[in-house]
């Protein structure tokens, strides 16, 4: 009888990404049926994968909805500044280069106000994992038009529909140098998954897209219904074409969405470009930081 | 402690002052910087990309500078001590991120080698017209700690003072250098390693799950913990509490902000530095710095012979300011006269001090070249009277 009773009780039983989580931040304050989750699901199923030490991670946000994903997760956490997380992650590798660092923001932090930095990370192979949750729109702020918007598209500065041509992120992030692209939706849980356990086993400038639902947004200034809804749109529309030419990966609106790993190739990182250089030139002159960092001690 | 001799390039060398800032910076330990180039500042990094690769430090040119501010900040959660190094534009396009180091307290050093301004102004020529912005260009209420050297011996000298007040107080000091001095080449002597005192922020004890990042304990300053040492703390520009969450109420505003403030306003008696000289029966006291501060002697040598007992405060912390003092002497004098490389832009601060107590004269001079003494000369006599 007593045995019977233990097997029932479930309360004990943690989730297993529980501890790669900030369980008394929860819960989050993204909107019911938005994609976010599912994306932070995913990559924090893939670290108990990949048995990444989390004393080492560090994870970097920017500002946004996607921006507070770093708040959540349970490693070294930093919440930046609009459009600042590339550089900042960069001062944090290149200070400590021992650690793994993610940075995981949204499209108008990533690509519109921080552009800059993600083209020159990405031309540099800067040993980053880069995380972009592409959901069409500027959702903190209320729904403005974002530079992946896709034409067509309403948004609350574009409200007779957007009609300037958005990026294509993983032809952008592949052009510059980056040595992982991937896109998926947040509708593809196990390759998405897989492809973060990829990617975190790789070096260099890292990017992974994923396209996830705003449900209070995107998805209602534009009449899609509900995250649901959504889900099901990725269902029936979206295409697997492993390789595919990052040229022809352009999003139109409600057009076909596609899916899978573009480019996986291996390239020496910026600290690896450095240390060859430095090692080239200067020979036994040469210090290069110690894995820990450049930190004063007693 | 002291300083890590392979930084210290113990000796006498004939330096400029950019050199010398950028040598005054390996001395004090830093071993991270991210720059971008920008006239007449480039020649800091400059010095610094040549030398780094023996010592195990690190140079980044960014892209831009506000990734340069943003790459410091984060290098600055790994224990480094970090630097970065401007002018006008791009100290303009800092201001942002010197907030978020402000908010997250991360130590780090910001030179500004001022030109003249506005906009694209005088790229090559020199300026002291960025003074307010470093007290109020980052939006928000904030303190922080702002130095301005005189000299390459000073320029050398301060950034080992500038890093080790960074790191005890965990705020940005900005190093208000001005062109002149950043390109004037004089007699620069490094001590040895060993006469080097050296500050470094103080690191927690707590083991991780014990450790909350911003517990101060009654004290000002809270305890760090480095990124990759295990503590998997939380930091953010959103006005947080204790552990870093944000917390988003007017009585965590007050908590959180309040003690940013009072941190260095509670501390100032002890970061306030400036040199005083014949104020003792002064008509007139000449507040000035940087290079408007060698300038002015002359004016003072001129109005002296014509009489005038002057005296003069040299700023050497310029933010914050030394209120009291200022207060204190207004009540004994005429007038202060404060020559400045800019429309009148500390004088402010030296009128506001003086209360109503004493004149405040301003010696304006647009930028592009130093005062002529006879101008400062003229002003001192004119308030003497
Ligand atoms: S506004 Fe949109 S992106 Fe932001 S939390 Fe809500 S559904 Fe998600």
């Amino acid at each position: 009888m007593t045995q019977v009773m233990e097997q029932t009780d479930t309360t004990v039983e943690e989730h297993p990404v529980a501890p790669f989580l900030r369980m008394d931040r929860i819960p989050h304050i993204w909107c019911p049926t938005c994609g976010i989750g599912t994306v932070v699901k995913c990559f924090a199923s893939a670290l108990v994968e990949t048995n990444i030490d989390l004393d080492k991670a560090a994870i970097v946000s920017g500002i946004g909805c996607t921006g507070r994903v770093a708040g959540y997760m349970n490693m070294d956490a930093f919440h930046s500044t609009h459009g600042r997380a590339i550089p900042f992650a960069t001062g944090l590798k290149l200070g400590r280069p021992e650690l793994f660092v993610t940075v995981f923001s949204g499209d108008g932090d990533l690509s519109g106000i921080g552009g800059n930095h993600f083209i020159h990370a990405a031309r540099r192979n800067m040993d980053l994992l880069v995380i972009l949750i592409n959901n069409f729109i500027y959702g903190m702020t209320g729904g403005q038009n974002a530079p992946t918007t896709p034409l067509g598209a309403k948004s609350s500065t574009m409200p007779y529909g957007n009609f300037e041509r958005p990026f294509n992120l993983p032809h952008l992030a592949a052009s510059c140098g980056a040595t992982y692209v991937a896109r998926w939706t947040s509708l593809h849980i196990r390759r998405l998954t897989k492809s973060f356990r990829e990617a975190i086993k790789r070096k260099g400038f890292r990017f992974i897209e994923v396209i996830a639902p705003c449900s209070t947004l995107y998805a209602r200034l534009n009449k899609l219904g509900t995250g649901f809804n959504l889900m099901q749109f990725y269902h029936d529309n979206t295409e697997i074409r492993h390789g595919a030419d990052t040229r022809d990966l352009d999003i139109d609106f409600q057009g076909e969405i596609t899916c899978a790993k573009f480019v996986d190739e291996e390239r020496p990182t910026f600290l690896d470009m450095m240390n060859e250089q430095y090692k080239k030139t200067l020979g036994d002159r040469y210090v290069p930081m110690a894995p820990e960092g450049g930190m004063y001690h007693e | 402690m002291k300083a890590d001799p392979a930084g210290v390039l113990t000796g006498a060398h004939y330096l400029d002052g950019d050199f010398a800032c950028g040598e005054g910076a390996m001395a004090a330990g830093c071993r991270f910087t991210a720059g971008y180039p920008i006239t007449p500042s480039t020649e800091v990094v400059e010095r610094i990309s040549r030398r780094f690769p023996m010592m195990g430090g690190t140079f980044i040119q960014m892209e831009d500078e506000l990734a340069s501010m943003a790459a410091i900040v984060g290098g600055s959660w790994t224990g480094s001590k970090c630097l970065t190094v401007t002018s006008g534009p791009g100290f303009s396009l800092m201001m942002e991120n010197i907030g978020l180091a402000v908010m997250m307290e991360v130590p780090c050093v910001v030179v500004n080698v001022q030109r003249g301004g506005p906009s694209t102004g005088l790229p090559t020529m020199t300026g002291q017209a960025d003074m307010m912005q470093a007290r109020w260009g980052s939006h928000g209420d904030y303190e922080l700690i702002a130095m301005s050297p005189q000299s390459p011996q000073e320029a050398f000298d301060l950034m080992i003072d500038a890093f080790n007040l960074s790191e005890q107080y965990r705020v940005p000091v900005l190093f208000m250098m001005d062109e002149c001095v950043g390109h004037m080449t004089e007699k620069v002597v490094i001590p040895p390693a060993d006469e080097i005192e050296i500050v470094v922020r103080k690191f927690t004890k707590d083991p991780p799950g014990k450790f909350l990042p911003y517990r101060v304990n009654g004290t000002y300053v809270p305890d760090f913990a480095r990124a990759g040492d295990g503590y998997r703390f939380h930091t953010t520009g959103l006005t947080h509490d204790e552990r870093g969450y944000p917390e988003m109420s007017a009585a965590c505003q007050e908590v959180c902000v309040r003690r940013l403030i009072e941190k260095i306003t509670k501390n100032a008696d002890k970061i306030v530095r400036f040199d005083e000289e014949n104020t003792d029966g002064a008509d007139v006291v000449v507040v000035c710095y940087g290079i408007t501060a060698r300038v002015a002697r002359m004016g003072i040598d001129m109005a002296r012979k014509k009489g005038v007992k002057v005296g003069v405060i040299r700023l050497i912390v310029v933010w914050p300011f030394p209120e009291k003092h200022i207060r204190e002497l207004a009540k004994k004098i005429k007038a202060f006269v404060v020559p400045e490389i800019n429309y009148g832009q500390m004088v402010l601060e030296v009128e506001r001090c003086s209360a109503g107590n004493a004149a405040a004269v301003c010696v304006p001079h647009g930028g592009g070249s130093v005062h002529d003494p006879k101008d400062i000369c003229d002003a001192i006599v004119g308030a003497a009277k």
